[in-house]
């Protein structure tokens, strides 16, 4: 599951999971939920990533940033994720496919994943959730 | 804002008293209605940077003041390198010398009204806007790194302007001091094919018609009438500036506990200014500023081409070029005393008054201009500095509206459609490949740029010179 929280400039997005890994990965679509209609995006082509960072909560900013440098340089959006976390590293499988004016209902390009509102635990029902504010 | 954080000073000052590990007090320029609808993490964020060791005088919110990273959106401030000051990738933010370019076209209103459409798909057809949108210019490593040193500069030798263009650009064009061997591949990757385009969000090209003067000499100074066309442009340092702010944010966040530094919010990353980590932002961030001085003076180079298609009369020169997400070293007198410092401008626009260094010799009497930018469907001013606003902040000024609604709030309200409808009724024709990206900056969602741009003039930050209201939007 995912969802966006209110900011006043910009806007938070949120994943949740009942893994962190599914957790980081609902927060990726709704990263990608920000920019375009992700329903949309076909999972034509793959790109692996990868990160590595001394906290939880700052590997879901670096996970969203890398995304964010792969959607710059290559063109493409995602729309499906798999994600892997062993200790302090990532390694997922991001899926999508070129951008498209016509199909993706354009809103906005992410310029990164900030620090603030920046959060990676499990909520009272035991669910794991990660969060972050981007900056738009 | 809770009025409990603030104390009134005058009408429009607002002051924070210096307690605990605050080194100076904070101020936030304001009128009654904008610090009541100011959030409460402003007062919050002034108050963590009055905490920044080596800061200087005052930390300072102008009157857009809003909740940021680290620094508000509208802060100032200014650190002393002898006093172990920092530097801060949160005080800059992600859009590195993110700014307004406003030139003149040399026409009147009423010789473009008959041909406003055409003017409007020329200009979109040759503007790169919106998401993930790329510009003719294909750079290898070595040619960015070219860019990143020369600025505008490197962009006019290329033949995208004139000579004469640089001169009304801050720093004529080219910031000193960038190391683009601190700048990662990453960042550099993403500018690749991304130098001349506008970006998403916030950002545009506007065609508008000046329609009022408050300051007939400062106007004409400027070369500014009543009727006359001009054209702004809203955009910064693209993928680079941003990758530039994600790498240091990391790189201080980490660092900072070395350096002693105990900071009350990651997002207020900095190091100081004397320091390895310091030194490498510094070298990077001063590639960002050239980086969007180049693509704004390519933008420029391109309306250039626009009009001489459709209206080869049309004279396209550069009135000024003013960023304000930057850290730039400048003088100043604080208690008497002449400082070298290094001033933080997070949403806030440079507004030098008479007589300063750097104005070009044309404004020099008057000031320097001060580019404010509206909404696609209320107004842009255009400001001029004052002496009293290097008194009172470092010679700064506000930079636009600011939001007032969420864009998730405002998606809820507005379609794109119906937004693009109602401002042509009005008589502004939006151009965009997004209109969920319209609905998302509906002008209703923004706070009133007037009411900001009033508070500037009265507090004396900078003074109205004229008020320009859009003809044709192009929105990225």
């Amino acid at each position: 599951m995912w969802e966006h929280f209110h900011h006043q400039a910009d806007i938070g997005v949120r994943g949740i999971g009942a893994t962190m890994a599914e957790a980081f990965a609902e927060g990726a679509y709704a990263l990608m939920a920000v920019i375009c209609s992700p329903d949309k995006v076909k999972s034509v082509e793959s790109v692996k990533i990868r990160c590595q960072a001394p906290e939880l909560d700052l590997l879901f900013a670096d996970w969203l940033n890398e995304l964010i440098y792969e959607m710059d340089t290559r063109g493409m959006l995602f729309s499906r994720f798999e994600v892997e976390i062993v200790g302090d590293e990532l390694t997922a499988r991001a899926w999508g496919e070129p951008a498209d004016a016509d199909r993706h209902e354009f809103a906005v390009m992410v310029k990164a994943a900030t620090y603030m509102e920046l959060k990676a635990g499990h909520d009272n029902t035991g669910q794991y959730f990660v969060q972050c504010v981007v900056d738009v | 804002m809770d009025r409990k954080l603030v104390k009134r000073r005058n009408e429009y000052t607002w002051q924070i008293e210096r307690t605990g590990s605050m080194h100076v007090d904070g101020t936030i320029f304001a009128s009654e209605d904008l610090i009541a609808g100011m959030d409460d993490m402003v007062a919050r964020q002034v108050r963590n940077v009055a905490s920044l060791p080596g800061i200087v005088a005052g930390s300072y919110a102008m009157p857009d003041a809003h909740w940021g990273y680290g620094f508000c959106i509208g802060g100032v401030a200014a650190f002393d390198p002898q006093a172990g000051g920092v530097v801060s990738a949160g005080g800059v933010g992600f859009d590195i010398s993110c700014g307004v370019r406003t030139m003149h076209t040399g026409l009147k209103a009423e010789e473009i009204h008959s041909i406003r459409e055409q003017i409007a798909e020329t200009l979109f057809r040759k503007i790169p806007a919106g998401v993930g949108s790329t510009g003719r210019i294909k750079l290898t490593p070595s040619g960015l790194d070219e860019v990143l040193q020369g600025g505008a500069q490197w962009a006019v030798e290329s033949g995208y302007g004139e000579k004469e263009d640089l001169r009304f650009i801050e720093s004529q064009g080219k910031i000193a001091g960038a190391k683009p061997a601190e700048v990662s591949d990453h960042a550099k990757n993403r500018q690749l094919d991304q130098m001349g385009t506008l970006g998403s969000g916030n950002h545009y090209l506007e065609v508008q018609e000046v329609v009022e003067v408050y300051d007939p000499a400062a106007a004409r100074a400027f070369g500014i009438e009543v009727g006359d066309i001009k054209i702004s442009i809203h955009c910064g340092s693209r993928g680079l500036g941003h990758q530039i702010g994600t790498d240091f944010l990391k790189k201080m966040t980490t660092a900072a506990k070395s350096y002693g530094l105990d900071l009350p919010e990651r997002e207020l990353a900095c190091a100081p200014i004397e320091s390895e980590v310091g030194q490498s932002y510094l070298g990077a961030m001063r590639c960002g500023i050239n980086c969007a001085l180049a693509n704004r003076q390519i933008l420029m180079h391109l309306v250039r081409e626009a009009f001489d298609q459709i209206l080869p009369k049309a004279s396209v020169r550069l009135l000024y070029d003013v960023s304000h997400n930057t850290c730039q070293v400048e003088e100043h007198e604080v208690g008497k005393v002449r400082k070298r410092l290094f001033v933080h401008r997070k949403g806030a626009t440079r507004a030098w008054g008479p007589g300063r260094e750097g104005i070009p010799s044309e404004y020099k009497k008057v000031g320097q201009p001060v580019l404010i930018g509206g909404t696609m469907g209320t107004a842009s001013y255009i400001l001029v500095g004052t002496e009293a606003s290097e008194r009172l902040a470092f010679g700064s000024s506000c930079h636009g509206a600011g939001r007032a609604m969420s864009r998730k709030a405002a998606t809820k309200k507005w379609h794109g459609k119906q937004v693009t409808n109602q401002l042509a009724e009005q008589g502004i024709l939006i151009r965009t490949k997004s209109l969920r990206g319209v609905a998302e900056e509906a002008p209703l969602a923004y706070k009133d740029v007037s009411e900001v741009v009033e508070v500037s003039h009265k507090a004396a930050l900078a003074t109205k010179v004229a008020k320009l209201v859009p003809l044709i939007c192009i929105k990225g």
